[in-house]
């Protein structure tokens, strides 16, 4: 059914001055007062981002309006270590419910001591998303990219 | 910042760039059109398009004696670019919050 050959994941690692219980609580608990605000799909300002603390539980946004936007499920709950959870939201900024379409994204939490841990995050299966997004641009008649990359240059933008 | 598989950032971390990739977001160019709306050379221009293009993210085809330059259309490059800042930020932004309070405010309120 792929009809786009495999993205590299994408991979990042950051070391935190704090022990691995509460690396990963701030990640997970605490997602909602760390996350960009910039980066939601809602069409209200986003209020906050819940990780619902269980596999198969909701990763979403609450709007400022009291609206709410999937963004993935969890998939594997396993504290303090690891984590993984569906990225759904693809280039048009939009929710994508078909679990096919759905990236993952998996963050590891290392103790390197007992107040220093390291977070390794990799989010792969990037072309479930291209795929999603070929197919919905078969239908609408494409538009999807260029508001990604207007969203994007935005975001760049600000950052200077 | 300790990051891996940044090759993204590394394409938009210069401002002419960025402004290039902005420019070439809304339509195509050529790099005349290029250096006529920034403060460089065109040979300047050429070198960033260059960067581009090797990094997959633009594009160019002949008309006639004129070179177009546009993104990339196909999206793969554009959103592992993308995502890859948006990761950038996002556990940078993590790490000054896991850092910035001992306790954790939750746990103290209950």
């Amino acid at each position: 059914m792929s009809s786009t050959p495999t993205i590299p994941p994408l991979s990042g690692t950051i070391t935190v001055d704090v022990p691995v219980e509460r690396a990963f609580r701030v990640f997970t608990d605490a997602f909602g007062s760390w996350w960009p605000a910039e980066y939601h799909i809602g069409q209200a300002d986003m209020a906050t981002a819940i990780l619902e603390p269980r596999a198969g539980g909701r990763w979403y946004e609450q709007g400022t309006d009291g609206s709410e936007c999937d963004w993935g499920r969890v998939l594997a709950w396993e504290p303090p270590h690891r984590l993984v959870v569906t990225w759904q939201i693809n280039g048009q900024w939009q929710y994508d419910p078909d679990p096919e379409h759905a990236s993952e994204i998996e963050v590891r939490f290392t103790a390197d001591g007992p107040d220093q841990t390291t977070i390794q995050l990799e989010h792969r299966r990037l072309e479930r998303l291209v795929d999603g997004q070929a197919l919905r641009d078969g239908i609408t008649g494409g538009g999807g990219w260029p508001s990604l990359l207007e969203l994007f240059a935005k975001a760049a933008t600000n950052q200077a | 910042m300790d990051t891996n598989g940044a090759e993204g950032l590394g394409l938009l971390g210069d401002p002419t760039r960025r402004a290039i990739f902005e420019l070439l977001a809304r339509r195509p160019h050529t790099v005349g059109e290029l250096a006529q709306q920034l403060p460089i050379t065109r040979s300047a221009v050429s070198q960033h398009l260059r960067v581009l293009k090797d990094g997959g993210l633009a594009v160019s085809r002949a008309e006639g004696t004129r070179r177009i330059y546009r993104l990339n259309p196909d999206g793969v490059t554009g959103l592992r670019v993308y995502l890859d800042r948006v990761w950038e930020e996002a556990l940078t932004a993590y790490a000054k919050a896991a850092q910035a309070a001992p306790i954790d405010p939750k746990q103290e309120d209950q």
